[in-house]
């Protein structure tokens, strides 16, 4: 059975190192937060500039001046810091966070990302941290869909979509399987429903 | 000597066609009553380096629809309530210049550091790159990167004491800090100005050397409607 958004959030939850420094991405990724154990005491950062980031704020402890990437209000959690944002960018592009977990419009078999714009002539671009991100973490792992709406493949030879770095990805979680990427090329680690035969006629 | 009555001296002689660094990630740490008092200021022909390029009807969008910006220079234009900004795009009055966000910060650092420009690992390969010089250094490939520096820098802190001594307050602080190294003249809105050494030194985040003008304004927040 191919996996749920939940499911494959808990899925990139269990791999994420113990005591790992993290960030994770607008969207699906944030939901991998749901399924961290404290016994793994990972450490989230967010790049608007905070450390030990803490679950969405609801009611009386949402404060307009505490909010994650995404602008959703959120909380702290005891040894939280707060920092500019040269330091924030400075702690990806100096190597110094574990693992990102992105989502993607396309991921080539060896690790090029493409998830900041379509290409479509009319969009207004709009890239934020995804390009510091995707060079800056020691990890990058993307969490995305196999196939996107009209059925075709995201994990490709080459992308067509712009680019947001090269050979930056580490790992790929789909609903359907999950592959590491790299020089040598797309490697399947775990399937869900799906035949490597198959997977390899797709991908 | 820093302390300003009103918003509307602190942004006086602003002029014309300034590049003017615009605090705020989204709506937080956005200077409202600056940006309020610069629309009745009255300077057109504007740059502004900002992350976003305005939300709703407020602060920096307000900036916006008065007609008095040029240029955007910011890493994410597009939001789910980025609509004046977005409406003047594709009408073709405004120009944008998008920047990878860590490269916004850098960039400014670089100016207020006083560094000439710097090779970055950032948008190697994508079209942000496209047309920059690149090098490779210990089998790494750089993009070359210029400061922006600012004739005039918007921001907003927590708490400030006369001699311009910052405080910030949780992710409010974002661009804060950067912006007030990189421009020619920082002006600050606060909530709080407290008399000199009622700040902790060991937690004063901006040193009053970086800060021009400061002005006492009510904390205005707005709550973020939805992601993004």
């Amino acid at each position: 059975m191919p996996l749920s958004t939940g499911e494959l959030a808990a899925l990139v939850a269990r791999d994420i190192p113990a005591g790992s420094y993290v960030n994770l991405g607008i969207g699906q990724p944030t939901r991998v937060a749901d399924h961290l154990t404290p016994e793994q005491g990972v450490i989230l950062h967010t790049e608007n500039g905070m450390l030990n980031m803490g679950p969405a704020a609801t009611g009386d402890d949402i404060d307009p001046d505490l909010t994650n990437a995404g602008k959703v209000p959120v909380t702290e959690l005891p040894g939280a810091s707060y920092f500019h944002h040269a330091d924030s960018f400075m702690m990806m592009r100096g190597g110094h966070l574990d693992v990102c977990v992105l989502g993607a419009f396309q991921v080539s078999v060896h690790g090029d990302l493409a998830n900041w714009h379509t290409g479509a002539p009319d969009a207004i671009p709009a890239v934020g941290g995804a390009m510091d991100l995707a060079i800056g973490a020691k990890q990058v792992y993307v969490m995305m869909t196999l196939f996107d709406k009209q059925g075709r493949p995201k994990l490709v030879p080459k992308c067509t979509y712009p680019l947001t770095g090269l050979r930056c990805v580490s790992r790929v979680y789909t609903d359907l399987a999950v592959f590491d990427v790299g020089a040598g090329g797309a490697v399947v680690r775990e399937s869900f429903g799906i035949t490597r035969e198959q997977l390899r006629q797709v991908t | 000597m820093k302390l300003r009555e009103s918003v509307d001296e602190a942004v006086a002689g602003i002029a014309d066609g300034s590049t003017v660094l615009v605090g705020g990630f989204g709506m937080a740490g956005m200077p409202f009553d600056l940006i309020d008092a610069l629309i009745r200021q009255g300077a057109t022909g504007l740059t502004i380096v900002s992350n976003n390029a305005g939300n709703g009807d407020v602060g920096l969008a307000a900036l916006l629809k008065a007609g008095r910006v040029q240029k955007v220079i910011c890493s994410f234009p597009r939001q789910s309530d980025s609509y004046v900004f977005d409406d003047l795009y594709r009408a073709g009055r405004i120009e944008l210049e998008v920047v990878p966000q860590g490269n916004l910060a850098e960039r400014m650092r670089a100016a207020g550091a006083g560094i000439g420009a710097f090779y970055c690992p950032t948008a190697v390969g994508t079209p942000l790159a496209e047309g920059k010089e690149t090098r490779t250094i210990d089998g790494r490939d750089y993009v070359l990167e210029f400061p922006i520096k600012g004739d005039v820098a918007l921001i907003s802190a927590h708490r400030a004491d006369r001699l311009g001594n910052l405080v910030y307050r949780k992710t409010a602080r974002n661009f804060g800090p950067v912006m007030a190294t990189a421009a020619t003249t920082t002006i600050v809105q606060v909530s709080e100005v407290v008399e000199a050494g009622s700040i902790d030194p060991e937690t004063v985040v901006t040193p009053g050397i970086f800060v021009d003008r400061v002005v006492r304004a009510e904390a205005r927040s707005y709550m973020v409607e939805g992601a993004r």
